[in-house]
């Protein structure tokens, strides 16, 4: 038993660099699937609409946790060893996609409905109505939310210490283990999610103020 | 290569899958009733005069909403444990499901506060209503059947998020699955049937609060929308 010191620490250092890797892995894959749920959802076939809103559904019905077991111990079943991270990643993708494409989804079709007639009367195609027309629109409208569930897979990479990856949770759950200060270790880990979370809601809060300066209500 | 699934190796273990769900179920229910009351409380403090209770306040609903869940249950958990104070870990369970929610459940209710147009308190006021009425008539209950939607819908959220109180070993739905794929070696079937229960659950407590809403909200009922 010792106390917590500078090696303790710089350790937890290192894993918070574990965490930001595997947030950005996760939330790029997640916007690239994100983006083709999001078209899938205001796709004019309806099969195709109602097959994405059933996954929608379905992943935002099952908890994340249960998820990356079905990834971690699943695709061994079929042979494909896969590392820790590379479980946690396509897990988080998976959560990503489905929110993200739930949210984009409300974002593009909050774009008035003339812009887009508007477009067809132009002649444009639906690919360059989307591309020129609702997306520069609709982006704006995104971004805070976006920016806001980044907080979120940020936090829900905390899961992955569960099947082993040591990011920032594995790695003060290690530290703990061995000097059981729970209260000092767990604080500071929470203190580091707190840095990297905080100034991301603050930026995600201004950042719909900005948007709804027009109607903003005197505080 | 190919593989077999077995779902039948699963069958001796159905009692214990509807135990640990109707755990996760009662442990929802006990933080959706403590969460709504701590968030009630924090979303009125945060509108209070006391600049120190509006802070203390804004202070837990921000550090909540910014740190993992896991990690507050490991803080809370072992941290108890470590200062002697053993609570059973069911109670753990529910703790620090209580005070996650409760920061959630305040910061949408204070949304919901301040849609309240201060018209309305000042007329609740030249009418002479007490203190306690206007929060209650005025603020309260028009704010929480605004904001119903919202707020049902972070209780589903709490539900799947239970799933981590797993890791202090509380006996809920997920630590069944653990627990059943260590002996029956059928981790992907038991992690499947898992997931539709959850699903399930998800869906029975959507259409549970939707009925709720429909009898405790009447105006809702009768215009289908609110206010």
């Amino acid at each position: 038993m010792g106390g917590f010191t500078l090696t303790h620490f710089l350790y937890l250092l290192q894993a918070t660099g574990w965490t930001v890797v595997l947030t950005l892995l996760a939330f790029v894959l997640g916007c690239l699937a994100g983006f083709l749920v999001m078209l899938a959802r205001t796709a004019q076939a309806r099969w195709v609409r109602g097959l994405s809103g059933l996954y929608v559904d379905v992943v935002q019905g099952t908890p994340l946790l249960i998820v990356l077991f079905l990834i971690y111990f699943g695709l061994a079943l079929f042979g494909f060893e896969l590392p820790a991270i590379v479980a946690a990643a396509l897990s988080l993708m998976i959560y990503c996609s489905a929110f993200l494409g739930e949210i984009w989804r409300g974002c593009v079709q909050s774009v008035p409905r003339t812009q887009t007639e508007a477009s067809e009367c132009l002649g444009l195609s639906r690919w360059q109505t989307l591309r020129d027309v609702v997306l520069p629109q609709a982006m704006r409208i995104a971004t805070p939310p976006t920016v806001g569930f980044l907080v979120q897979v940020l936090k829900n990479t905390s899961l992955a210490s569960v099947v082993g990856f040591v990011e920032l949770t594995r790695a003060s759950q290690v530290i703990n283990n061995s000097l059981f200060q729970p209260f000092l270790v767990f604080g500071i880990a929470g203190l580091l999610y707190f840095a990297l979370c905080y100034p991301l809601s603050r930026l995600s809060r201004a950042l719909e103020r900005k948007l709804n300066g027009g109607r903003r209500q005197p505080a | 290569m190919r593989y077999q699934f077995d779902f039948g190796a699963l069958l001796p273990y159905w009692s214990d899958f509807l135990d640990g769900a109707l755990t996760t179920l009662t442990m929802t229910a006990f933080a959706v009733v403590f969460g709504l009351v701590i968030g009630i409380l924090c979303a009125i403090g945060r509108r209070s005069a006391s600049p120190l209770l509006q802070r203390l306040c804004g202070f837990y609903v921000e550090l909540i909403r910014n740190t993992p869940y896991i990690i507050q249950i490991f803080f809370i958990f072992f941290g108890l444990s470590s200062i002697g104070l053993r609570l059973p870990i069911f109670a753990a369970a529910v703790l620090t499901l209580v005070v996650n929610v409760g920061a959630y459940t305040a910061e949408i209710v204070r949304a919901g506060m301040d849609t309240i147009h201060p018209g309305q308190i000042e007329a609740a006021q030249a009418l002479g209503l007490s203190q306690p009425q206007i929060y209650w008539d005025v603020i309260l209950r028009p704010a929480l059947e605004r904001v119903y939607p919202a707020l049902t819908g972070q209780f589903v959220l709490m539900m799947l998020a239970s799933s981590i109180t797993s890791q202090i070993s509380a006996e809920e739905l997920t630590a069944v699955a653990n627990n059943v794929q260590s002996f029956s070696f059928r981790a992907f079937e038991t992690y499947i049937v898992v997931a539709v229960l959850y699903l399930a659950l998800a869906v029975l407590l959507k259409l549970a609060f939707y009925g709720f809403g429909q009898l405790i909200f009447p105006r809702r009922r009768r215009l289908g929308t609110p206010l």
